[in-house]
């Protein structure tokens, strides 16, 4: 018999525990395709809500059209406003986190010691936590104002003054996802460069950086996609006016400030409703898309280090 | 342009040469002298020493911090460790090559180029011959001369490395440290890292650590063998000569152990 070998030890195993394996292998399968089903659940709810909009306004007039009066007699359903509105946040929000997100990440990678690593490390990660009805308040009380009175403007609600906190709530994204991008740049790469004479500095700008570029570019489309998607602030800071803002230092309205403020108020089926439910399944493309290009080049960073 | 060197220079001289890491001395009481246009190979067991008294002569431990070095390095007569002297420009002139190939993700030509164009050499015609020049040095040039363009990590291992040769060799260095710059490699790699070395110490001084005995008495001149006798005592140098007389006459009865395989 196999299980009484000489030596006394088995090389069979108990059935159950086979069985036992199994379940676990397949539990833990269960779980991966479990974020599948739900990402195309998604899908289908968005599209199966918006299809009234999509078959009486139709997508292109949605996403071209440049006027949104959704309540009146003669309803118009452009995005436009919320589009380009949605544009001038993101940018000013990436025109600010870029730079200094990555330079916190090359600080915190390439300079900081042991200890104020750790520290800058955790303070960042609390940003991260800080919720973003809390941001959007300190914006509304502190930024706000001085906002119109440095632009000299009729009301401090703007695209900027929203862009701002939108930053600052992208920051944490960019800053650990480069950090983690730096980090992965091995150490020899390093040390020989500084032994061909040259300084900290440069071989920080000159190879890691640059071996750290999809890293970091990755870094910012996820940064990108948290600014695009982000609502409570935008609903509270951008203003939610109607026109389409030619600088970002008028009141605009986003989409998903749009959606977040005019939901509670519509008929549940109607086309208004509908609408509302297309705006949500054109920003959840652009998000998705972002954060798919993220991914892939993550992955090719991940495959160039496997040497 | 910069060329190698035709004087005889790069020579070092160390005297009780003592590094500390934190409150442990790792190596203690080191006197040797280099001798320019040679190869001095290191050699003894794990831990003993070898690596972190190679980096004493470009200072590459500083970049480690809390190390403390003690005793007196001169290059050519000058101290590496005095104030005066910028670890950036020492290191122009003492390359380093290391154990595992380590290019840049850099094209070829990139890799070659880069110390001289941090260096200030920006004129196409002088990189070009610089990156031509470097790269026969380490009889890497007809393996890729018609692919300069190509990515550094397609090539082979051995090819990395003479790549990484190559590329100290660009800023002119009068000294070469090697740090087991085989022990990665297949042995036919290794055969062309030591026919380039050969080749090498017709121009530069080379200082080499190896495990590999056979390697140390294939190519170098001069040997020097060091030993740490147990944890609480640091490293030391036991002996240091001809490498033909250590490895048929050697002095002391610790070397004679450990080239004839008794430990290490």
């Amino acid at each position: 018999m196999a299980d009484t070998s000489t030596t006394g030890r088995r090389l069979s195993r108990p059935a159950f525990r086979r069985a036992a394996d199994r379940v676990v292998t397949q539990l833990i399968g269960l779980s991966g395709i479990a974020a599948i089903v739900i990402l195309a659940a998604i899908t289908v709810f968005l599209v199966i809500n918006s299809s009234r909009a999509l078959r009486e306004v139709g997508l292109w007039n949605m996403v071209s059209g440049t006027d949104w009066f959704p309540t009146s007699e003669h309803a118009k359903f452009g995005f436009l406003p919320a589009e380009v509105g949605s544009l001038w946040v993101t940018a000013v929000a990436m025109v600010l986190c870029i730079p200094v997100g990555v330079a916190a990440a090359i600080y915190i990678s390439e300079f900081a010691g042991r200890r104020t690593k750790e520290v800058t490390k955790s303070i960042i990660e609390f940003m991260a936590a800080v919720p973003s009805v809390v941001l959007a308040l300190l914006g509304i009380a502190l930024l706000a104002p001085h906002v119109r009175e440095w632009f000299n403007l009729d009301t401090g609600l703007t695209a900027f003054t929203a862009g701002i906190v939108v930053g600052a709530m992208a920051l944490p994204t960019i800053i650990t996802i480069s950090e983690d991008a730096l980090h992965a740049v091995p150490k020899d790469l390093r040390t020989g460069s500084l032994a061909l004479g040259n300084t900290q500095w440069q071989t920080v700008y000159k190879v890691v950086l640059p071996s750290a570029s999809s890293g970091i570019f990755a870094a910012v489309m996820l940064g990108l996609g948290r600014a695009i998607g982000e609502t409570m602030v935008v609903l509270i800071l951008a203003g939610n006016s109607g026109i389409i803002p030619d600088t970002a230092l008028v009141s605009a309205r986003t989409m998903p400030g749009t959606i977040a403020g005019e939901m509670a108020e519509v008929v549940q089926g109607g086309l208004h409703y509908s609408v509302l439910f297309a705006m949500g399944l054109v920003l959840f493309t652009v998000t998705f898309a972002i954060n798919l290009a993220a991914d892939i080049v993550l992955e090719r960073q991940r495959k160039k280090w496997r040497r | 342009m910069v060329t190698a060197p035709a004087t005889t220079t790069g020579m070092f001289d160390l005297h009780d040469v003592s590094v500390t890491y934190g409150s442990e001395t790792a190596v203690a009481g080191v006197n040797m002298h280099i001798p320019p246009q040679a190869v001095t190979a290191l050699i003894g067991p794990s831990g003993c020493g070898k690596s972190t008294l190679l980096r004493c002569l470009n200072r590459m431990n500083d970049e480690l911090g809390n190390v403390k070095v003690g005793g007196r390095i001169l290059l050519d007569g000058v101290e590496v460790n005095d104030r005066s002297v910028d670890p950036v420009e020492l290191r122009m002139r003492v390359g380093q090559v290391f154990q595992k190939p380590n290019p840049f993700p850099f094209s070829i030509y990139d890799n070659v180029a880069y110390g001289p164009r941090t260096h200030g050499v920006r004129s196409r015609a002088a990189l070009d011959g610089l990156v031509e020049d470097s790269l026969k040095r380490a009889a890497l040039w007809n393996e890729v001369k018609d692919s300069l363009k190509k990515h550094a990590f397609e090539l082979s291992g051995g090819q990395q490395q003479r790549l990484c040769i190559a590329r100290a060799l660009a800023t002119a260095p009068e000294v070469l440290l090697m740090d087991e710059p085989a022990s990665a490699l297949d042995p036919i790699s290794t055969q062309q890292i030591e026919d380039t070395i050969a080749e090498l110490k017709r121009t530069v001084t080379i200082v080499i650590v190896t495990h590999n005995m056979q390697q140390a008495a294939r190519i170098s001149d001069q040997t020097a063998f060091m030993l740490r006798e147990s944890m609480e005592r640091p490293a030391q140098l036991v002996e240091v000569g001809d490498t033909r007389l250590m490895f048929t006459n050697p002095s002391d009865k610790r070397t004679e152990s450990y080239i004839t395989g008794r430990f290490g």
